[in-house]
């Protein structure tokens, strides 16, 4: 081993019990920081999941223009052979096309604007977890059946229960007039009081009728397995359908373009809290390097005069930083791994979290994700700033004068 | 061939208001090969003036040269370059590396300058030899007697063939019979390696050592005489030497 190595090594050993403390505050910031960086990790992975899975999907097929203009006729057709194709091609039964217009819904006392989304019903509680908070009545089982599912405060509003009749107007894809009668046959709770008051679904075979869409429809709604796999499954897709030129696969970040936001604000007001974790463990180190460059001022003063140059000495105190980081990133890392690891199988939660999720129908508890980005994110940067803090002592040491320095005790 | 000459050299220390004097015009001319015992009360000057020819110091005005180079003239770098490659220094306290053992205390010099590996090992053993510490190169300072420590420390000095050592009170701390030892070793290698010595010393017993004996006294040199075979002849005093 080269001698520097050697003496930094020894160096650090001097005061085993400072030292610890100091590797020791590494450690325990590089676990939490694991921890922490994970769970987050997991948690939005969880959020943007649910939230995608509740009506959005990972990814949609849809006619080029319809994102920017989501008008009744940017459609196209052949909406069901192409999901068919799509389910066949990817081996999966996550895929579900929908129609979307709106409509003028009347119950014998009153009326409202709605959305109303066609579904295929063998396939739409495949891509979303909308038809599982039916809390009354039953799913669609006929593609042409004319029946509706409705949220819980429109059925309210309206006064209506199952097996009551509403009647729908609108206007179809080409401007015809657009009239139908359909029985409620269910009503769905998803606690967000929006969706409950002005969504409901048909089945798309009588939504093609009722709005003249001929064939067609408005998205194809496509999940992968899991976050990850979106991109893979996404160019499988793409792959799939570029033949037709309308149309285009978007992925849920062009879907939702609000959810990657609130995850960025998040990020933001969490890496605070690690900002103020990092550099108390970058002063701690900064306040070690220093006494102990302090403390020995005449040894350096000695190999200044044997003519030592202060570079040498500096990279002498760096390199025992960098060993003390080491350990710190390395014990750190593993503990922080282990626990995430742990905790990413049996799960997580806290008090009053079970409840909730049984009532939005989600998941009850949290699992820290855990990739390499979230094992190394937060020790790299302590490490990094470990290193940072300890220029300081070793520009010190530019300074010293070997006869002044070899006098200190 | 004159190792080391220095001309009207001047030195003061500032404390709060009052300026110390270090060296007060100090000028004299060192040959090669030479062993030279600097002596005089504490406080004299001895240790500002070698730190001045060792390049540790600056002095406040005039020239220094050791061989043909005007030290006063050096940049820091340089000057660490010339004691790493041309000066050994020994000093009181032995300041060794305390958590080095006595071959990589050596060894760590020679690392310094650059040496392979395989030379420094075969190298810091025959130096270790050669100052009497065969079979104890793995112990550290704290394992070795004070006199052990201060051959560790001469082996340091000479390990990268130094042509003129340095050594500030050596014997200070060190036992009668460790003292002796110690000015045998520095003997043996004027002798053998033609090191020029400059000593620092008010010890009479390393004093009988010199072939020259430089009095000091309030930063100036007060007496200058060749040791022959203890007969001391009175050949300059103060001032300047030619
Ligand atoms: N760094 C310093 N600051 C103030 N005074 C100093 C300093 N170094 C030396 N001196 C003073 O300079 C004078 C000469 O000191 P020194 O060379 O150490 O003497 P010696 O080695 O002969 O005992 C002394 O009066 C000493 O107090
Ligand atoms: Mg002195």
């Amino acid at each position: 081993m080269n001698i520097t190595l050697r003496m930094a090594w020894r160096n650090l050993w001097r005061h085993k019990r400072r030292t610890w403390l100091t590797v020791g505050a590494m450690i325990f910031s590089n676990l939490l920081l694991v921890f922490l960086i994970s769970l987050q990790f997991g948690s939005y992975r969880m959020m943007i999941d649910n939230t995608l899975r509740s009506y959005t999907g990972h990814m949609q097929v849809q006619n080029k223009t319809y994102n920017d203009d989501p008008k009744i006729r940017n459609s196209f057709a052949a909406i069901i052979p192409l999901a068919d194709e799509i389910r066949h091609q990817l081996g999966t039964d996550s895929v579900a096309a929908r129609g979307v217009a709106f409509a003028m819904t009347s119950s014998k006392q009153r009326s409202y604007g709605l959305q109303i989304i066609g579904v295929e019903p063998d396939f739409e509680t495949r891509v979303s977890t909308l038809p599982g908070l039916i809390n009354k009545g039953h799913y669609f089982t006929d593609i042409n059946a004319e029946e509706i599912i409705i949220g819980s405060v429109l059925a309210r509003n309206l006064r209506v229960d199952i097996g009551d009749e509403l009647t729908l107007l609108g206007s179809g894809r080409d401007g015809s007039f657009a009239a139908g009668i359909v029985i409620v046959t269910a009503i769905f709770e998803s606690g967000v009081a929006d969706i409950d008051r002005s969504m409901a679904q048909v089945p798309l075979g009588y939504f093609q009728s009722l709005f003249s869409m001929g064939d067609g429809g408005h998205n194809i709604v496509i999940n992968a397995e899991d976050l990850p796999l979106v991109p893979l499954v996404q160019q499988n897709v793409n792959d799939i359908v570029h033949q037709r030129k309308e149309l285009a696969v978007l992925g849920w970040n062009k879907l939702q373009p609000g959810l990657k936001q609130a995850i960025q604000a998040d990020m933001a007001s969490a890496w605070f809290m690690y900002a103020v974790l990092i550099v108390l463990v970058a002063f701690s180190v900064l306040n070690t390097q220093l006494m102990s460059v302090l403390e020995r001022t005449r040894e350096f003063g000695t190999m200044m005069a044997l003519g030592v140059k202060p570079i040498r000495l500096g990279s002498l105190v760096i390199t025992e930083t960098f060993i003390m980081s080491s350990l710190g990133l390395a014990i750190g890392a593993v503990l922080g791994s282990a626990l995430a690891y742990y905790l990413s199988i049996v799960g997580f939660s806290y008090p009053g979290m079970e409840e909730m999720a049984g009532k939005f129908n989600l998941p009850d508890r949290m699992y820290p994700s855990l990739s390499p980005l979230s094992i190394f994110l937060g020790p790299g940067i302590v490490f990094f700033c470990s290193l940072l803090a300890s220029i300081y002592p070793a520009l010190r040491l530019f300074f010293l004068q070997p006869v002044s320095a070899m006098k200190a005790v | 061939m004159n190792a080391i000459v220095c001309k009207d050299l001047c030195k003061t220390f500032k404390q709060g208001e009052e300026i110390i004097t270090g060296l007060n015009n100090v000028s004299i001319i060192i040959e090669k090969g030479d062993f030279v015992c600097l002596s005089g009360p504490s406080g004299s000057g001895k240790t500002t003036l070698l730190n001045a020819i060792g390049g540790l110091d600056t002095p406040d005005s005039g020239e220094i040269s050791i061989g043909d180079i005007r030290i006063d003239k050096l940049g820091k770098g340089a000057l660490a370059d010339m004691r790493l490659h041309n000066i050994g220094f020994v000093f009181q306290a032995y300041n060794l590396i305390p958590v080095l053992t006595a071959r990589e205390n050596v060894e760590f010099v020679m690392q310094v300058s650059g040496m392979s590996a395989a030379e420094r090992s075969q190298k810091s053993h025959a130096i270790l030899k050669e100052v009497g510490l065969e079979g104890m190169e793995d112990r550290r300072p704290a394992q070795l007697s004070g006199g052990q420590q201060q051959r560790v420390a001469v082996a340091r000095a000479i390990v990268s063939q130094p042509t003129l050592i340095l050594a500030d009170e050596p014997t200070a701390n060190l036992d009668s019979v460790a003292s002796s030892q110690l000015m045998d070793l520095f003997t043996q290698l004027n002798r053998h390696h033609h090191i020029t010595f400059v000593i620092a010393t008010h010890d009479i017993r390393v004093m009988k050592y010199a072939k020259r004996l430089i009095g000091m006294e309030d930063g100036k040199i007060i007496s200058d005489q060749i040791n022959n075979d203890q007969t001391i002849n009175v050949q300059t005093v103060n001032n300047k030497a030619q």
